[in-house]
């Protein structure tokens, strides 16, 4: 029991980090129907611009979150006006096509720029705590993850269920021909989504490097296909489906690789997902919807 | 396209010229007129080739976007390898078992995905290439995460070129045949080609149990040319690769195919010390394509006689 409670509390950590790039895959899917394929790498170059902070700015931890964030909402924009926003029309494998593309590119790009080493974060940057209690470690690491997570959570559905620019989001992702009769500029709420979907995955970027003390420039590649398998399995498209997903994913994760081998934990993700898809592909919070000819 | 009329003069020049094409390249092998080098970039376009138009008959032809096309060729390795390495047997085993142990991971895994449709397809192919690999990597039998070493090199240039023959023309042969209408009439509305009796699925999944076994075709080839398999090989960038091939050949053209095969094969070879500027490019041709051409270099158009007597005579 005691185990499983240790588990569990390393799942939720985790599992908030999935939610979080889980948000920004659903909310892209959910306005402009693609699967953004380069979220995950986002979130690489969220952990390295907070790395960079960290270490050759000296900023603290806080600070270094929202120069990630601040960056990658701006990268995120650029890559929507520069690569999906030519194919808004096309078909949606062609979109896919490109966001693999967008993907090989961050990856590689930063493997060019910055060299494939692993670096690592600097320690001052996070003194690491541990706080025991009834046999349950718990550190501030894990701590400061979920939290700010959780915080970041709050201020996403507040923008989206209380500002005009949620309003608009919503409005786009149920009818975007019924929005622009309403006078919502689509090409603005799509940026803006991911604007806010990037900067999202920054944050959780720099949770990952506070987390794993590592980043390499492939990094962002399991943990944003995980992500993705996050918003699959809550129902893509559905913001708390995004959320309670990813939180599933993070808790099943640590419990396959405390329980088992921790080989099998990537195969994990992916039999969760194939299940998902031939069960409920709608996912769960997913409602039917026939399809029309 | 049109239905070419039987002709035997054409049939025995096609023939001739293939015939030719064997001899002049194993008699530059043979007298290693043909440096190493080459050789190592001739092998890896013939099973590029094999790969990139057996995608593309799932990719392109059926218009199902598979992801997990390397999944299949590490099914073809491993079972090659097992077979020859392990058990000894003749390399002819090792590649029939290939071919059947990759069909029919093609077909398990088909049957249940292909009822997905676009982007969830993908990913769900994605995944199941994925748990091969990770399936692979907790095997003790074939080395774990090492893989296997040692492998005895028995691809030679016959094998690749009659394997590459085989692929061609059982797929071009295919698309042309009643069959290959239907898989046709599945990519170009699915709705409408259940309406005209076509069996949607079957042929859905005919297409991916055939293209998978090519892939495991090219599997053993490439297992037994390059001494060492193991499975991060076979990871999601190899699939990748392929779909690069496909992608920039045009969705549903062969010859598409192979000559994006021929030009990637190429391309990789030249930047062989660069590999984060090769995956800088791969980037940039799925982007420029897709945004500026998204049907491929060829569309869905086919080089064959004509284009080549056009070229030469200029003449319609």
């Amino acid at each position: 029991m005691q185990e499983f409670t240790q588990q569990m509390i390393n799942g939720l950590s985790l599992g908030a980090i999935y939610a979080l790039i889980a948000l920004g895959y659903t909310m892209v899917y959910g306005i402009i129907k693609l699967i953004n394929f380069a979220h995950g790498d986002i979130m690489m170059v969220g952990a390295y611009v907070g790395f960079f902070s960290l270490s050759v700015l000296g900023t603290n931890i806080l600070s270094a979150m929202v120069f990630a964030m601040l960056a990658c909402a701006i990268i995120g924009v650029f890559i929507e006006k520069i690569a999906y926003k030519p194919l808004r029309n096309s078909t949606r494998i062609a979109a896919l096509i490109t966001a693999i593309g967008v993907s090989l590119f961050l990856e590689y790009a930063t493997l060019f720029a910055l060299g494939p080493a692993q670096r690592v974060f600097p320690e001052t940057a996070f003194q690491v705590t541990n706080y025991h209690f009834m046999g349950i470690m718990v550190s501030n690491k894990d701590l400061f993850v979920f939290f700010s997570a959780v915080v970041l959570m709050i201020i996403l559905q507040y923008i989206i269920k209380m500002t005009k620019t949620g309003k608009a989001m919503r409005a786009v992702s149920e009818d975007q021909e019924a929005a622009v009769l309403m006078g919502i500029s689509v090409d603005k709420t799509v940026s803006i989504t991911f604007a806010i979907g990037s900067s999202l995955a920054a944050a959780a970027g720099v949770m990952i490097g506070v987390y794993y003390n590592t980043v390499n420039p492939l990094m962002g590649i399991i943990p944003g296909l995980k992500a993705f398998v996050a918003a699959v399995l809550g129902g893509i498209g559905i913001i708390p489906g995004a959320m309670v997903g990813g939180f599933l994913m993070g808790i099943l994760e640590t419990m396959v690789s405390g329980y088992s081998s921790s080989l099998y934990r990537d195969a994990v993700a992916f039999g969760v997902l194939i299940l998902i898809l031939l069960i409920k592909p709608t996912g769960l919070f997913g409602k039917n919807t026939g399809e029309k000819v | 396209m049109q239905i070419y009329k039987h002709s035997w003069t054409r049939f025995v020049a096609e023939v001739a010229v293939l015939v030719a094409l064997f001899t002049l390249v194993q008699y530059a092998i043979t007298t290693e007129l043909l440096s190493q080098y080459y050789e190592i970039n001739l092998n890896s376009m013939c099973i590029n080739i094999i790969l990139a138009v057996s995608l593309n008959l799932i990719n392109g032809f059926t218009g199902q976007l598979s992801l997990g096309h390397a999944g299949f060729m590490a099914v073809g390795a491993y079972v090659s390898v097992i077979m020859t390495n392990r058990l000894d047997l003749p390399f002819i085993a090792g590649v029939l078992a290939a071919c059947l142990a990759a069909a029919l991971a093609g077909f398990i895994i088909g049957v249940p995905t292909l009822r997905l449709k676009g982007d969830y397809l993908a990913i769900a192919t994605l995944g199941f290439g994925e748990i091969i690999r990770v399936v692979l990597q907790n095997i003790d039998y074939v080395g774990g995460p090492s893989g296997i070493m040692g492998i005895e090199k028995l691809t030679t240039w016959g094998w690749l070129f009659a394997s590459t023959l085989i692929t061609l023309i059982v797929i071009i042969n295919l698309v042309n045949s009643s069959y290959g209408r239907a898989i046709i009439s599945v990519r170009e509305d699915e709705v409408a080609a259940e309406l005209m009796g076509i069996n949607t699925t079957r042929y859905k999944v005919m297409a991916f149990v055939i293209g998978a076994m090519f892939a495991g075709l090219a599997g053993a080839l490439y297992a037994h040319y390059f001494y060492i398999i193991k499975p991060d090989t076979f990871n999601f960038l190899k699939s990748f690769d392929i779909l690069v091939m496909v992608v920039l050949g045009g969705l549903g053209s062969t010859t598409g195919a192979v000559i994006a095969a021929i030009f990637i094969t190429t391309l990789t070879a030249a930047l062989q010390s660069f590999p984060a500027i090769r995956m800088i490019l791969y980037a940039l041709i799925l982007i420029i394509v897709m945004i500026y051409r998204p049907q491929g270099l060829m569309g869905n158009k086919e080089m064959g006689r004509k284009t080549l007597a056009r070229l030469w005579g200029g003449k319609k």
